[in-house]
């Protein structure tokens, strides 16, 4: 399987002939495998030469680059290969019918929620009193198959994603300070948490549509183009309990982040390197974690679960078959 | 002949996926390629680019079939990885013949190169085969033309298929 690259030090990544080399400032050299790389991360301070980015492009391995407070600026996408008419005729078709877009956009909310309602009966089974916020998700659920309208799904998605926070402290033995959701900055640890962590799950499944043919512009929940590759932001949503959700809860619970981890001179709103060195090493042993598929009978990585989402959304664009967002089976 | 095949243009590919798999034959021929993915496609390729180095290779002939080369005897060559599935390949350089003769190119033969194996097939366009290839494109425009891909039954060759995994999810 590839790997993600995450350059934490400042220098410059550059190609060499046929090699790409992350110098340091120091002198010091480190070689990148260009062929078992999936993507690089860059978090420190970082010169490009043009030359790797031809390489890179090439190679169909995108850059992700995050500023000095660790915060998602944007995304070097290599050039398109795999490109069907046909099939981004399709995507766009299933956006501009209104029908056809509710029904993506509920089955992305279905198993969103269900995801959720999957880590919170977790927690329940392990004496958290969370029987309460389960019945109220399961309401608002029981709604998404009725509602008309993308702007009532989304609606239906906030007062989940609210409930389900509410609940946070509970399922966090750590002290926190966590009522509510704020983004640009985040305002305390578990909101710096969520931020961080879901622009890395937001880059894995760009990534993972880039190998694909779908075209990553054109969504069915968000919408499209609103600065962002929004089809990542759909799939995001489907993958955000698995891998966002269940690392907070699991590096709060084991003490492996507190405080001390964050920027202090920001009011905590944000990881410094070491607290970001934690997540990513989480989040990559996340991503590299083998199950066994169900329905294909053969082991793939939790990364791999979205490519196969991808696949589902092609099926289900070409009309050979409907589909069914991610639920979490184990 | 029908007039209509006469202006349809088919790579050698989908011939050769008319055989092996017509749900891959779909995919592919919309441009859904799966291959980037495949270790087995990525060492045929790089047999391909190592075996006869010295031979004029990728011959393409009207934006529709690409000959991987062609001898001084006039025996055009397909270079293929292995001979587990041989009947597509007969195929495909059959219809390469048959093409070369549509153009009015007389006397070609074909051969299979499978230079890991060390071995060889001849091919020949034989009678009743023009018959039988006008009808595998009728065929073939019926299969790429329908909105929606065909079933397929699960097969040995679908385990090491770089299609597998959007097949059967």
């Amino acid at each position: 399987m590839k790997q993600n690259f995450y350059i934490f030090n400042s220098g410059r990544l550059k190609r060499q002939e046929n090699t790409i080399f992350f110098e340091k400032e120091d002198g010091s050299r480190s070689v990148i495998p260009i062929e078992n790389t999936e993507s690089i991360y860059a978090f420190g301070e970082i010169d490009f030469n043009t030359k790797l980015f031809n390489y890179l492009a090439q190679k169909g391995i995108a850059v992700h680059i995050f500023n000095y407070y660790g915060f998602y600026s944007g995304s070097y996408y290599p050039r398109e290969t795999l490109n069907s008419g046909q099939l981004l005729v399709k995507q766009v078709n299933h956006y501009t019918n209104r029908n056809k877009r509710i029904t993506l956009a509920r089955a992305f909310i279905e198993s969103a929620s269900f995801n959720i309602l999957k880590n919170l009966r977790y927690y329940n089974n392990r004496g958290k009193d969370l029987g309460g916020v389960i019945n109220t998700i399961e309401g608002y659920s029981s709604q998404i198959a009725s509602s008309d309208s993308v702007d009532g799904l989304m609606g239906i998605e906030g007062n989940i994603r609210n409930a389900y926070y509410k609940a946070w402290p509970t399922i966090i033995d750590q002290e926190i300070e966590f009522e509510r959701r704020v983004k640009q900055p985040p305002d305390n640890m578990v909101n710096a948490l969520i931020s961080y962590l879901n622009s890395l799950v937001y880059t894995t499944c760009l990534g993972e549509i880039y190998h694909t043919q779908l075209n990553p512009l054109i969504s069915f929940l968000h919408e499209p183009g609103e600065r962002r590759f929004s089809l990542s932001l759909d799939l995001a949503e489907v993958f955000k309990p698995i891998f966002s959700d269940r690392i907070i809860f699991t590096i709060l619970n084991r003490q492996q982040i507190s405080e001390k981890d964050f920027m202090t001179e920001v009011n905590f709103c944000y990881l410094n390197e070491k607290g970001r060195k934690t997540v990513i090493k989480e989040y990559d042993e996340k991503l590299k974690t083998i199950i066994t598929h169900k329905k294909l009978d053969r082991q793939v990585s939790y990364r791999h679960l979205i490519r196969l989402e991808c696949y589902k959304l092609v099926k289900h664009l070409i009309g050979e078959q409907e589909y069914e967002g991610f639920k979490i089976w184990w | 002949m029908d007039d209509a095949i006469t202006h349809i243009r088919f790579t050698g590919t989908e011939i050769n996926y008319y055989f092996l798999c017509r749900k891959k034959l779909w995919y592919f021929s919309h441009y859904i390629q799966m291959e980037q993915n495949s270790d087995a496609v990525y060492l045929g390729k790089l047999i391909h680019e190592n075996s006869y180095e010295r031979e004029k290779k990728e011959i393409d002939i009207d934006d529709t079939i690409r000959i991987d080369f062609i001898s001084k005897d006039r025996v055009i060559h397909e270079v293929k990885k292995s001979d587990k599935v041989e009947e597509p390949h007969i195929w495909q350089l059959k219809y390469y013949i048959w093409y070369l003769k549509q153009k009015g190119v007389e006397g070609i033969t074909g051969k299979i190169n499978y230079p890991k194996l060390r071995k060889t097939q001849d091919v020949y366009l034989e009678t009743g085969d023009d018959e039988k290839i006008e009808a595998i494109l009728k065929e073939i425009r019926d299969i790429t033309g329908a909105s929606t891909p065909p079933s397929a039954d699960k097969r040995k060759i679908c385990k090491n298929c770089g299609y597998g995994e959007l097949c059967w999810i």
